[in-house]
């Protein structure tokens, strides 16, 4: 956590010899504390007060990147325990269990399909994060690592904990940079000395919450500089506990041996019991949460839970803008207007969709706010719809020259249809009685 | 050195609730159902409190659903069109907790059944199941406070809990479950200040804060659940810290917003991507559910007996005590 200048104060010579700059040790500190100057412009600071200094500067929870390139993960640096007070910064990495001991096509073919494991949300594309690898004994792990990272570039998860295993795969896959999973009472040093060779992130697994703290403190204490938590909750209940536990002794307690991310494995007798179990851990602070399923009906959920208490609560999402269609739309097919908040889109087209009326939307960009509160702040004006219709080309998709905009902003129509030369239908004030606007709207003329 | 589950202290806790009365107090429900009570976050015994589970109530319309889709038709079809038999079903076979009935025919757009036909309604439901019921209007301002005096009679004693009383239109409700012996609740547009008003509007018209149940708008997943998550969370960060009139237990309408989703409603050859249709659906109301749970709230109204049984076992699970002793 920061300091304040009074405590940077405390830490400096206190001689007031104007080196840095500033006229008096206080008004450097106060510089600092606004981070508007940097420690190195005192000569005399000493080496205690420079650690204490740079600690304090130091997220309370560590960042760690695994994999490489556009597909990298990064987790951690988180800062609150619920989304209100900031937001919850990096999305929790989803990844899906592979076993090792499958043939080299099988492995390959379960790779490439994982990492086509995506879905559109309105121009947002989610998906699985990661691929955990998992060392079956007796299989060879080194060339299973080596098929998957051909196959795709999802980062990779290793999870051996014999360290001859994960020594051959690790070195194989380096470049790749995967997380190792995991470095345990019994194998500590080996697999320390593992992830310090190459340079890899490395978890740490104890079984229950009583010893995380040390032996995350021993694996700082050794080198390792990217750690991630495994507490290995045997019950959903104590997976609770424990992430609770750690994010609350990151951030309240400033306690620093467990300031890292932490993994998950979703427990649960059934895929479904693991889905629900897997969406608790995302909104309950796991840095990584493990699946063994990829099926798409219970991937997609999680994906959404995910995206969902990840947004930003002061930055809504947004629908990109542009022209959608919902169901086999056509060109004598109704055009509603409406705003890129993605709430009130989501509305609407669940509403367009009830109607069983194939559809077009213009979304128009009003910066994700909602139509009232766009028009009030003019983003939401005959204008811009004017602008949204021409620039998605809406002429191009429909032979008609109709217009439905929101009845909220029925006062939009003159001008509307001046600017644009549409004309222009008022719907229904409320989404809700979108289906029945369009039952009744009669056949639209060229 | 053991690591220590770091504890908070709380100052406030959730108003515990009883809804449903059993004859010695003067109903005529065979169970009741006690929900709140909480002095921690969801399922944190460690630190605090949790007397009572959350609890799920199944949703029973009135009217026969037109539009809804096949699994819950498969669960559900031959008993639509009958209320009575349909909250049988629900309590029997799937093991309902508390019943949800909506008096969706009320509505001037969806047949304007009159205040008696409600009533009879409700005096049938009550006669064919014993758990406590919750009753909502049919979100006619106007007709519902026709409605109230009646229905609200026709329970009278029963202990039901009445749905809902808005910022422009409590009073009588709120007056009618005064006179009857019924629970108040309240909703707001997910806001919590306007949550916190309607609450002292209906308490200064007489309604004691143990009677009072707290909704605010439901969001499903991937449609607005990061809302509702958080507002229910902030609700019960106010009740923990001491704020009196934002210690209601809360309620969240789950079955209706998640099978609005497309996720839930598009068959399987509209959408090959998606998986199997039942899965994802089930799972799609299911998780709304879970996240909500665990953001605070203490009633879930569901539609899916799947989706309940699932959420149910959940619910079990986290109020589990810990394996590992502190
Ligand atoms: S250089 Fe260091 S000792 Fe000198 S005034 Fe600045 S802070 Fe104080």
């Amino acid at each position: 956590m920061a300091l304040t200048a009074i405590e940077i104060y405390k830490l400096l010579p206190q001689t007031n010899c104007r080196e840095c700059g500033f006229p008096t040790c206080l008004a450097f500190a106060m510089q600092l504390a606004q981070k508007k100057a940097s420690l190195d412009k005192c000569p005399y600071v000493s080496e205690d007060a420079k650690a204490a200094l740079e600690g304090s500067a130091a997220p309370p929870i560590n960042l760690v990147t695994i994999g490489v390139g556009d597909k990298a993960l990064k987790i951690g640096n988180e800062t609150v325990l619920f989304r209100h007070e900031e937001t919850f910064h990096h999305p929790c990495g989803l990844a899906v269990l592979v076993p090792s001991d499958l043939d080299e096509a099988s492995l390959k073919q379960k790779a490439t399909r994982l990492s086509e494991l995506q879905f559109d949300r309105v121009g947002m594309i989610v998906g699985v994060d990661l691929i955990a690898l998992q060392h079956v004994p007796g299989s060879d792990f080194r060339a299973a690592a080596t098929a998957v990272a051909q196959a795709s570039n999802l980062p990779l998860i290793l999870i051996s904990d014999d360290p001859a295993a994960m020594a051959a795969a690790a070195s194989a896959v380096a470049d790749k940079r995967p997380l190792l999973y995991a470095a345990t009472a019994g194998n500590f040093d080996e697999m320390v000395k593992i992830a310090k060779e190459h340079g890899l992130p490395l978890a740490v697994r104890s079984e229950g919450i009583a010893n995380i703290a040390d032996l995350a403190a021993k694996a700082t204490a050794a080198g390792v500089s990217e750690i991630v938590l495994d507490t290995a909750p045997k019950t959903p209940k104590d997976m609770l506990l424990h992430q609770t536990a750690i994010r609350r002794a990151a951030l309240l307690k400033k306690n620093r041996q467990v300031g890292h991310p932490t993994i998950v494995f979703a427990v649960g007798d059934t895929p479904a019991a693991k889905a629900l179990n897997a969406s608790v851990a995302i909104a309950k602070y796991a840095g990584i949460v493990v699946i063994d399923f990829d099926d798409p009906a219970l991937v997609l959920p999680l994906v959404t839970a995910r995206l969902n208490i990840y947004t930003d609560p002061e930055k809504p999402i947004q629908v990109q803008p542009g022209v959608y269609a919902v169901g086999a739309a056509t060109e004598e097919s109704p055009v509603l207007v409406t705003t890129n908040f993605s709430l009130t889109y989501f509305t609407v087209e669940g509403d367009v969709s009830a109607s069983k009326i194939p559809s077009w939307i213009v979304v128009v960009d009003t910066k994700g706010t909602s139509v009232l509160t766009a028009w009030a702040a003019e983003e939401f004006t005959a204008e811009t719809i004017t602008k949204a219709v021409n620039d998605y080309d809406v002429a191009g998709r429909v032979k008609h020259r109709t217009l439905i905009i929101p009845g909220g902003v029925a006062v939009l129509s003159g001008k509307l249809e001046d600017l644009s030369g549409w004309k222009v239908l008022v719907g229904p004030r409320e989404s809700a009685g979108i289906p029945a606007f369009l039952k009744s709207l009669p056949k639209l003329a060229a | 050195m053991s690591f220590e589950m770091p504890k908070e202290k709380w100052r406030g806790a959730v108003n515990q609730v009883k809804i449903g009365a059993t004859a010695a107090e003067g109903g005529t429900r065979s169970s009741t159902v006690t929900v709140g009570g909480e002095a921690t976050l969801p399922f944190l015994d460690f630190e605090g409190d949790t007397p009572n589970r959350p609890v799920i109530a199944f949703e029973v319309l009135d009217l026969a659903p037109t539009d809804w889709p096949e699994p819950l038709v498969e669960a559900y079809g031959d008993v639509f069109g009958d209320p009575a038999a349909w909250a049988q079903k629900c309590v029997e076979q799937y093991e309902a907790d508390l019943i949800c009935l909506r008096l969706q025919s009320a509505h001037p757009d969806r047949g304007d059944s009159s205040p008696a036909q409600c009533a009879e309604t409700v005096k049938k439901v009550l006669q064919a199941v014993g758990v406590p019921l919750i009753i909502w209007g049919c979100g006619d301002n106007e007709k519902d406070n026709n409605l109230w005096p009646e229905v609200s009679q026709a329970a009278a004693r029963e202990r039901c809990c009445l749905g809902s009383a808005v910022q422009d239109n409590y009073k009588t409700i709120s007056a009618c479950a005064m006179a009857d012996g019924h629970v108040v609740i309240t909703e707001a547009p997910l806001d919590i200040n306007i949550q916190k008003q309607v609450n002292i509007l209906v308490t200064e018209m007489g309604v004691k804060p143990e009677d009072i149940i707290m909704y605010q708008v439901t969001g499903a997943l991937g449609y607005g659940v990061e809302y509702a998550y958080t507002i229910m969370e902030r609700t019960r960060l106010a009740a923990l810290g001491g704020d009196k009139m934002l210690s209601m237990p809360m309620l969240a309408i789950v079955g209706s917003e998640a099978w609005r989703a497309k996720e839930a409603r598009l068959p399987e050859e509209e959408s090959p991507q998606w998986g199997r249709r039942y899965d994802r659906a089930i799972l799609w109301e299911a998780m709304t559910a879970e996240l909500f749970l665990h953001a605070g709230t203490d009633i879930l109204v569901m539609w899916h007996p799947e989706a309940a049984r699932l959420v149910k076992e959940s619910v079990l699970s986290y109020s589990a005590a810990s394996t590992e002793s502190e």
